[in-house]
C-alpha cells in the first residue's frame, strides 16, 4: 500500500511512450481510404467575395470541394457568440480567413490544387491596429468595434485627483502579439456522414468545445457527435478554440465525401499565419500616491486587440481586467477595459490569458511611481502589498494567508538582489564598458480556475471507475497536453484511495466515454478538476463500503477483492462527482465585484540582465521565480511548468516579434519568428512556498500553469531600465527599439 | 503518383535493418521514414530545419530529416528514435528524460533524445555550455530546457552511454 504519493516525483504516466517515439499524435494516425484536406484562404484582410475560380491543369473532378453552401447546420463556430463563420460566404474580415475546402488522396496534388484556386475579392477598408479601431477609422464589427467592455470600480477614483499632497504619475504601456508555437501544429482526422454522425480525432485542449461546435455545424444531437483527443504536442491556449475550426473543416470534407476519413494537418506557415495568437494590448495608468508611498488611487484603461471575430476575447479581457491592479491594497481603483475588433485573424487564448498584458503595464508603472516618490521599487511595493483580510480591486476579501513581503524577501535572498542592485548602479556609472547590467523584479498574483461565476456555469463532472481487478480509471475530458494531467490525476486518485499509483490510469478523453470536466485552461485542471477526481475516487470506496465489501481500513488486496466481488454482483463500478462552489464565494457579473477567483497563486520574479550598448543585444543572465501555489502535487512537473512558462515569458519580452503587413503575419516561419533556444536562456531557478488552500485537492493545491507567464516581461524591463536608464514601455523589446531608446537618451 | 515523379531505388539501413526503398529521389527523408517505413516517432515541427523535431542520426551525425532528400542516404546507416532503446531496455538518455521531467508534451522529445545521444557520443563529459550549444538546434516550447539539461547530466553520470 502506497501512502504519501502526493508531493513525490512519480514517473510521468506516458513518459515511456514519449521518449521511445511510440506515442501517437494525430499525424501519426492513418485510416483506410483516407483523404487529405486543405483550406483555401482569403488573400485580403477585408472585402466582398466576387468569384472563386478553379485554375487549369488540375483534375478537379477528383476533388472534394466544400463551400459555405455545403454546411448542413449553422455556418458559425459556436463558442461565446456566433459571429465567426466556418467558411466565408460573402464577406471576409481578415487575411487568411477560410473560404473553401479541398480534399484529395494525394497530398502533393492537393497542394498544387490549393494554389490553383483564385478567390477574387473586392477589397473594403480595414483596420489593423487597436488604435485605429478605437479611433473608429472604420467600423468593422457591430456598431462601435467593441466586442466587450468592463468596469471595475472600487471607492471613488475621481475624487482623488484634486486632493492635496498627492503625487500623480501617468504611464502608457503596450504589448505585441505572441504565437503559441506548440511544436505540433494543429491537426485532426474526421469521419462524418449522415448515417453514422460525426467523429473527430485531434490535437486539442478542450474536446467538449469541439463537440459543442460540431453540434451546431451539423445540426446533430449530442449523441451523434464524438470528439477524441489524441496525444497533443503542446497547446498553451493555442488549441483551446482553434480545434473547433479545423475539426469542423475536416468533418465537412468527410461529410461531402460520404464518410471517407479526412485528415487536415497544418504546416508551420499556415499554423502561424492563420491561427490565434496572444492579444496585443495597450494600457494607460494614472496613479495617485502619498508622499509616504501609499497607493491612493489607480485609474487603469486596458484595451486588447481581439482581431476580426469575438471568439474568446471577452474572457481574455476579463482576466486581464481583474489582474490589472495586482496584489496591492488601494482604496480607489477603476479599471475600464475594452476588447476591440480589427481585421486580423482572431486573437485567442495564450497562457496567462490577458493577465500578462495588464500585469506588464502595472509592474512597469509601479517602478515609475516608486521613482517619483523617491523609494526603491521594493520598498514602495512593501508599503502596498495586499494582506490577509484586505480587499482586491473587485472587493474580494483575501481570506487565505498571503505573504507577498515574505516572497519578496526570499526572492531577494536567492538573487542577492539588494547588493547587486547597488553594485550594478555603481559599475554602470563608473566604467566605460558597453556591457550594462541590471536587476529587476515583478510581484504579482494569478487567479486559478474560471473567473467569477464561470465554474458555476461549467458545472464540471468527473467520473471514476474500477474494474474487477481493482484498477481505477479516471473519466474526465481534461487533457494531457504536456503539463502532466495523466500523472497528477493518477496521484490524486491513488492518494485518495490509498492505492498504488500504478493501479490508477486516466481514460483517453473521448466525449463518447468521459463526462464534461470542462476545458483544459485557466490553471483549473489541478485545483478544480483535481478536487473532483478525488471525490469521484472516494465515491468508489464509499460504494464498496455501502455494499458491505470493504471496511474503513483496507489493504490493496482487500480493495481488489472488494472490486472483484462488486463487479461480479452488480456490474460496472462507477462514481461521478460534480463541481460545487466553495462556501461563501460570491460574484456579481453586473458590477464586476466580488470573489473573482477561488484562490490565487502569489509570486515574485527576479531577472538579471546584461545589455550590450554596442550590439543592442540583451541577455538574461539569471532568473529566479519564487511562488506560493498551495500544496505542490508533483515537484518535478510543477517546476517544469514554471520553467517552461518563464521561458515563454522571456521569448515574449525579448525575442518573439510578430511582424504585420496589411493585417497578415509576414514572419510566419520559425526562421524569422524566433523563440528561445537552449543557448539563449539563463538558469531558471524555481522556488515554491506551500500554503495549503483549504478547498484544493491533496491537502491544498492551487493553480499553477499560467502564473509563470505573468512576471517575466516586467521583471526584465525593470532590469533593463536599471542597466540603461531608459524607461521602455513595450514588449517585445527588439534590438531596434533598444537602439532607438538609447540614441534618444544620448 | 499523380504528379508523375520517377521513382528510384535507395538502399540504406534503418535501425539496423536494411531496406531497398522505391521512392521519389527528392522525397524528404522525414516523409519516407514516416510514410513508407511507418516510423512515426520522427516528427515534423517546421519543415525548414529550425526546430529539430525531425532529427535522426545518419552515420552517427545528427541531421534534420526534413532537409534531406532521400537520395542522399544511399548506403547510409540511419538511426531514428525507434532504434535508440535496446528492445525493452531504455537508453540511459531516455531513462533520464523520464526521471528528470525532460519530456512534457513529447513532440520534440524524439529529436531531443537523439540530439542528447549524439552530444554524449561526441562529448562524453559535456560542460553546461556544451549541453546548451549541443541541444540548441532542437526547440522545446514546454520545458524551458532546464529539465532536459538535468536529464543529460544524469544520463552521462551513468555508465555505458553511447550512440
Amino acid at each position: 500500500m502506497q501512502t504519501e504519493i502526493v508531493g513525490k516525483p512519480v514517473p510521468r504516466k506516458e513518459g515511456r511512450s514519449k521518449v521511445t517515439g511510440a506515442a501517437r499524435y494525430v499525424d501519426d494516425l492513418s485510416m483506410p481510404g483516407m483523404l487529405y484536406g486543405t483550406t483555401v484562404r482569403s488573400p485580403v484582410a477585408r472585402g466582398r467575395i466576387r468569384a472563386v475560380t478553379f485554375g487549369e491543369g488540375i483534375p478537379w473532378d477528383e476533388f472534394v470541394v466544400v463551400t459555405a453552401k455545403d454546411i448542413p447546420g449553422e455556418n458559425a463556430v459556436a463558442l461565446i457568440l456566433l459571429d465567426q463563420p466556418y467558411l466565408a460566404a460573402e464577406f471576409v474580415n481578415h487575411a487568411e480567413e477560410p473560404v473553401l475546402l479541398l480534399a484529395h488522396e494525394d497530398k502533393h496534388l492537393l497542394e498544387r490544387a490549393r494554389r490553383a484556386v483564385t478567390v477574387d475579392i473586392e477589397p473594403l477598408p480595414a483596420v489593423f491596429t487597436l488604435e485605429e479601431s478605437l479611433a473608429g477609422k472604420e467600423i468593422v464589427w457591430g456598431e462601435d468595434n467593441v466586442f466587450k467592455s468592463y468596469l471595475v470600480d472600487k471607492g471613488n477614483v475621481d475624487e482623488v485627483w484634486t486632493q492635496p499632497d498627492l503625487l500623480i504619475v501617468e504611464g502608457e504601456y503596450s504589448t505585441g502579439a505572441q504565437e503559441q508555437l506548440y511544436i505540433e501544429t494543429n491537426g485532426v482526422i474526421a469521419v462524418a456522414n449522415a448515417a453514422e454522425g460525426v467523429t473527430v480525432w485531434g490535437s486539442m485542449q478542450c474536446p467538449y468545445y469541439v463537440h459543442k461546435a460540431l453540434l451546431k455545424l451539423f445540426a446533430l444531437p449530442p449523441e451523434r457527435v464524438r470528439v477524441v483527443q489524441c496525444e497533443t504536442g503542446g497547446g498553451f491556449g493555442g488549441k483551446e478554440e482553434y480545434p473547433s475550426m479545423i475539426g469542423g473543416h475536416a468533418a465537412l470534407l468527410s461529410w461531402k465525401a460520404g464518410g471517407r476519413p479526412v485528415k487536415i494537418i497544418y504546416d508551420r506557415a499556415e499554423d502561424m499565419v492563420a491561427t490565434t495568437k496572444r492579444h496585443p494590448s495597450l494600457t494607460r495608468h494614472r496613479t495617485a500616491v502619498t508622499r509616504e508611498g501609499k497607493l491612493v488611487a489607480m485609474d487603469i484603461e486596458f484595451v486588447v486587440d481581439g482581431g476580426a471575430y469575438a471568439t474568446l476575447s471577452a474572457v481574455v479581457l476579463s482576466r486581464g481586467t481583474i489582474h490589472a491592479a495586482g496584489p496591492y491594497t488601494c482604496p480607489n481603483v477603476r479599471v475600464r477595459s475594452r476588447a476591440v475588433a480589427t481585421n486580423v485573424p482572431p486573437h485567442g487564448a495564450f497562457r496567462g490569458f490577458g493577465a500578462p498584458q495588464s500585469i506588464f503595464a502595472l509592474e512597469r508603472q509601479l517602478d515609475k511611481v516608486a521613482g517619483a516618490v523617491g523609494l526603491s521599487p521594493a520598498e514602495f511595493r512593501r508599503r502596498n502589498f495586499i494582506r490577509e483580510g484586505e480587499t482586491t480591486a473587485t472587493g474580494q476579501v483575501i481570506r487565505e494567508p498571503v505573504d507577498m513581503a515574505g516572497l519578496l524577501d526570499r526572492a531577494f535572498e536567492l538573487t542577492d538582489y539588494e547588493a547587486k542592485r547597488e553594485r550594478f548602479a555603481r559599475e554602470n556609472a563608473e566604467n566605460n564598458s558597453t556591457q550594462k547590467r541590471g536587476i529587476g523584479f515583478a510581484s504579482f498574483m494569478h487567479g486559478a480556475g474560471f473567473t467569477g461565476s464561470g465554474e458555476d456555469y461549467l458545472k464540471s463532472i468527473v467520473g471514476a471507475e474500477a474494474d474487477a481487478e481493482g484498477r481505477v480509471r479516471v473519466l474526465a475530458a481534461s487533457t494531457e497536453i504536456g503539463q502532466g494531467t495523466n500523472t497528477i490525476f493518477a496521484q490524486l486518485a491513488s492518494n485518495a484511495l490509498g492505492l498504488d499509483y500504478d493501479l490508477v490510469e486516466m481514460a483517453q478523453p473521448d466525449t463518447g466515454n468521459v463526462p464534461d470536466s470542462g476545458p483544459t485552461v485557466a490553471s483549473r485542471t489541478c485545483m478544480i478538476v483535481g478536487k473532483l477526481v478525488e471525490s469521484a475516487a472516494v465515491g468508489l470506496r464509499q460504494t464498496l463500503q455501502g455494499a458491505g465489501l470493504l471496511t474503513d481500513e483496507y489493504t490493496q488486496d482487500e480493495w481488489r477483492e472488494a472490486c472483484r466481488r462488486y463487479v461480479e454482483r452488480y456490474g460496472a463500478l462507477k462514481s461521478f462527482s460534480q463541481y460545487k462552489p466553495p462556501p461563501g464565494v460570491h460574484w456579481d457579473d453586473e458590477k464586476y465585484q466580488g470573489d473573482a477567483y477561488g484562490a490565487y497563486a502569489w509570486a515574485v520574479y527576479v531577472a538579471e540582465v546584461t545589455v550590450d550598448t554596442l550590439t543592442y543585444e540583451t541577455r538574461v543572465d539569471d532568473f529566479v521565480a519564487v511562488q506560493e501555489v498551495g500544496k505542490v502535487v508533483h515537484p518535478v512537473l510543477a517546476a517544469g511548468q514554471i520553467e517552461g512558462g518563464v521561458a515563454q515569458a522571456i521569448g515574449f519580452t525579448l525575442y518573439e516579434n510578430v511582424v504585420w503587413q496589411d493585417g497578415r503575419m509576414i514572419n510566419n516561419q520559425m526562421t524569422n519568428y524566433v523563440m528561445p533556444t537552449s543557448a539563449d536562456l539563463p538558469p531558471i531557478r524555481v522556488h515554491f512556498e506551500e500554503q495549503p488552500y483549504q478547498y484544493g485537492p491533496a491537502g491544498g493545491a492551487k493553480g499553477i500553469g499560467e502564473l509563470p507567464m505573468d512576471g517575466g516581461a516586467p521583471a526584465i524591463l525593470n532590469a533593463i531600465e536599471q542597466a540603461t536608464g531608459v524607461r521602455f514601455t513595450h514588449v517585445p523589446l527588439m534590438p531596434e527599439a533598444l537602439m532607438r531608446g538609447l540614441n534618444e537618451k544620448a | 503518383m499523380s504528379d508523375g515523379a520517377i521513382k528510384v531505388d535507395v538502399r540504406c539501413t534503418v535501425n539496423g535493418a536494411t531496406h531497398t526503398l522505391r521512392v521519389r529521389p527528392m522525397a524528404r527523408l522525414l516523409d519516407v521514414l514516416r510514410e513508407d517505413l511507418h516510423l512515426t516517432g520522427t516528427k515534423e515541427g517546421c519543415g525548414e530545419g529550425e526546430c529539430g523535431a525531425c532529427s535522426v542520426l545518419i552515420d552517427g551525425e545528427l541531421v534534420n530529416s526534413c532537409l534531406v532528400p532521400v537520395l542522399q542516404v544511399e548506403g547510409a546507416e540511419i538511426k531514428t528514435i525507434e532504434g535508440v532503446a535496446a528492445g525493452a531496455e531504455l537508453h540511459a538518455v531516455q531513462q533520464a528524460f523520464i526521471e528528470c521531467g525532460g519530456a512534457q508534451c513529447g513532440i520534440c522529445t524524439p529529436g531531443m533524445v537523439l540530439a542528447a545521444v549524439s552530444l554524449l557520443a561526441h562529448t562524453p563529459q559535456p560542460t553546461d555550455a556544451d549541453i546548451r550549444h549541443g541541444l540548441a538546434g532542437n526547440l522545446c516550447r514546454c520545458t524551458g530546457y532546464m529539465k532536459i539539461f538535468d536529464a543529460v547530466v544524469r544520463a552521462c553520470e551513468r555508465a555505458g552511454v553511447k550512440a
